[in-house]
């Protein structure tokens, strides 16, 4: 009944390429954007926007990111929260404005509107990102996987001792100045829930547009042959320099904007070993598995996911039970292990899968004969 | 000769010593890598939970004391005995041994047969879960561990060093011990998978799965052996560096650092596990000493990765490892 194709005719090719093809799923996601950006902002309070809303538009840019690399071109990465502190700190510097230190004199850039302060951060790390991704064109699979922790490790440091990334500030830590879009402070300590929210959401919402199509386009076949076999596709004539460094450059861009977001809108102040530790890392890794490897949607779920479950289980077990905290922690941690071992054991595509299942359901529903 | 020689060397001895306990763990991922293809990130925390359940067991604390407290609302904590160190170890191996087995049975029977990644992807799982599970089993603070190793400056040598050269070097006795078992295990190891029947089975299973399978060798048995093995190195491992720097949830980091040991030296060889370790423990403390003042210093933490990073390009299956052919 519900995602059916029948009866609707393509007459152009336009329509015939168009992101969501079938009507029913084009109207739902017409109905998603409505809900998310006309209803929701005038519903939610401060709570809701900071333990869930922003946590997770923040983390499902971040899971995209680290999907498009490890889910669609195969490079697994576990250098996810170095490459988040670069665009956490690039967006800082060019927020404050960016001080460029030549043979002693300074050249002072004027702060940047946070919107394109974010955007900036998200090419910094892209170039990062290429440069960290060079030496997948000669190390494959788990190598690089340990590779990767060297940007975690090496990044973090750098930003710790690092005077001039934090303003030499006597904290080592930085924290967001009060900046806004159009007048209304969306960074700082006198934000409103909506703003924040509204312009996360205006990122995740280009951002994850964006994405569907890359992947669905000739970049991201690319990827997805490199992914399959990587001597195969060279056979077959993709170039595997440009396509890695490709999904290099597109993942840390997408990680960049989250760790800015991160930093700039939802903490506010940030210190980098506690916010961008390798946990963070496994964090998102996490979300790109439960989610489904190489799948859009699956980023958001995973993502959903993983930030509902703790706010769930410390509801239920602290407030409900009124068990300690570390003991609830702890539970979380096995919970979550627990989850990752089912889900790779009964569904090793993740939620993604579970969705196509039941879409797949629903077509025939409710006659299925 | 110049203080700054001196210092250079006892920088690198103590290196040399790290190294070996790096290698410790490194040989677990080895067992685990080359039999069933498994690279066990779970490590670590193995060598935490082993740690912890030694510790425990040693000291008579009731397991799940503060869940049970905080469901029933009771106020247990300890049985109140003190058990001798060995009677300890040799419980945690059964514990070691029994977790083998149901990792075994719940978790890689069904996995069989799945990309490498996946299975990665799993251990990393099993890590997230045994990390909460020994913290809700035996609590999360610090403790000491001692089975009655030796610990602090190794007087003889500062001694014979200072009438040598007129500076004493420091090195900890305990760094010393681990060397030295460090250097039993391997040999117990190497003569285990050489010459027994079981090791032999061992290698098999590593060369070709259904080949094994095909001449009559139990593949879920020795997959539970090596396991087994794995957690017998882990809880080496933990009581090492557990009485070094205490029982605490940094020791699960350890892990981390054994991969770079393990990029080094190639993921399938015993002795590339060792030499790794020694060139990492070695390389990070000559680097800190060096170069450290001149950047800030605590370059430990990101030195091994990087130097692991530079090597790999040049040499992407490490120093011993097997030549990686490809085909289409």
């Amino acid at each position: 009944m519900f995602y059916r194709e029948a009866g609707d005719f393509k007459t152009t090719y336009r329509d015939d390429n168009q992101t969501f093809p079938i009507k029913f799923d084009r109207l739902r996601y017409y109905a998603v954007l409505f809900v998310a950006f006309a209803i929701v902002p005038f519903i939610i309070n401060d709570y809701w926007v900071s333990a869930v809303f922003l946590p997770f538009l923040i983390y499902a840019i971040a899971a995209i990111g680290l999907n498009v690399l490890v889910g669609y071109a195969g490079q697994v990465s576990l250098g996810t929260g170095g490459f988040m502190a670069v665009g956490a700190y690039a967006c800082y510097k060019f927020m404050t404005g960016l001080d460029i230190w030549i043979g002693g004199v300074e050249y002072a850039l004027p702060p940047i509107n946070i919107f394109f302060s974010v955007i900036l951060a998200g090419a910094v790390t892209a170039v990062v990102g290429v440069l960290f991704g060079l030496p997948s064109l000669r190390i494959k699979g788990f190598y690089l996987a340990v590779a990767t922790l060297a940007a975690q490790f090496f990044l973090v440091w750098l930003f710790n001792k690092w005077a001039w990334a934090y303003n030499y500030s006597a904290s080592g830590q930085i924290s967001a100045p009060e900046r806004g879009v159009f007048g209304i402070p969306v960074t700082g300590p006198s934000t409103s829930a909506w703003a924040t929210y509204l312009f996360c959401l205006v990122f995740v919402t280009v951002l994850a547009l964006v994405a569907r199509n890359l992947t669905r386009g000739s970049t991201g076949r690319k990827w997805m042959a490199i992914r399959d076999m990587d001597i195969a596709a060279e056979i077959i004539g993709v170039n595997p320099l440009k396509a890695k460094l490709t999904a290099f450059a597109v993942s840390s861009f997408y990680i960049g904007i989250a760790g800015a977001l991160f930093f700039s809108v939802y903490l506010g102040a940030v210190e980098v070993g506690e916010a961008f530790g390798i946990n963070k890392s496994f964090l998102v890794l996490f979300m790109v598995i439960i989610g489904g490897l190489g799948s859009i949607f699956g980023s958001f779920a995973g993502a959903a996911f993983l930030v509902l479950l703790p706010v769930l289980l410390k509801n239920v077990l602290v407030g409900g039970l009124g068990w300690p905290t570390d003991l609830a922690a702890h539970l979380e941690f096995m919970i979550v292990g627990g989850l990752i071992v089912t889900f790779l054991i009964l569904e090793p595509h993740g939620l993604a899968q579970l969705w196509r299942v039941i879409k797949e359901k629903l077509r025939l529903w409710p006659f299925p004969h | 000769m110049p203080e700054q020689f001196y210092w250079g060397l006892e920088a690198a001895l103590n290196g040399l010593m790290t190294g070996v306990l790096y290698a410790l763990v490194a040989l677990g991922f080895v067992l685990i890598y080359k039999a069933s293809g498994i690279f066990n990130y779970a490590q670590g925390v193995m060598a935490l939970f082993a740690a912890l359940t030694l510790v425990g067991i040693m000291q008579g604390q009731v397991p799940f004391a503060h869940l049970i407290n905080a469901i029933f609302g009771t106020d247990v904590h300890h049985f109140g005995w003190h058990l001798p160190a060995l009677a300890g170890i040799i419980l945690t191996l059964g514990v070691m041994i029994l977790f083998a087995w149901i990792v075994q049975k719940l978790i890689f029977k069904h996995l069989v047969g799945q990309e490498p990644i996946i299975l990665f992807m799993a251990t990393i799982g099993l890590a997230y879960f045994l990390e909460g599970f020994g913290d809700i089993m035996w609590g999360s603070d610090i403790k000491a561990l001692d089975v009655g190793l030796p610990q602090g400056i190794n007087s003889w040598l500062d001694e014979t060093t200072f009438n040598a050269f007129n500076y004493g070097f420091f090195i900890d006795n305990l760094d010393v011990v681990a060397t030295v078992i460090a250097a039993i295990l391997v040999a117990a190891l190497v003569v285990f998978s050489q010459y027994s029947k079981q090791g032999r089975a061992m290698r098999a299973v590593a060369d070709d799965h259904q080949a094994a399978l095909s001449v009559g060798i139990n593949l879920n048995f020795i997959w539970v052996l090596v396991w087994s093995l794995a957690g017998f190195v882990a809880l080496v491992a933990g009581v090492m560096w557990g009485t070094k720097s205490g029982v605490q949830f940094s020791l699960s980091l350890i892990a981390l650092k054994a991969l770079p040991v393990l990029m080094l030296g190639g993921f399938t060889s015993i002795p590339g596990a060792i030499v790794g370790g020694l060139i990492i423990g070695v390389g990070e403390k000559l680097f800190e000493f060096l170069i450290g003042p001149m950047v800030g210093g605590a370059t430990e933490n990101w030195f091994a990765y990087v130097l692991a990073l530079i090597f790999l390009v040049f040499r992407p299956q490490g120093l011993f490892g097997e030549k990686i052919i490809e085909r289409v």
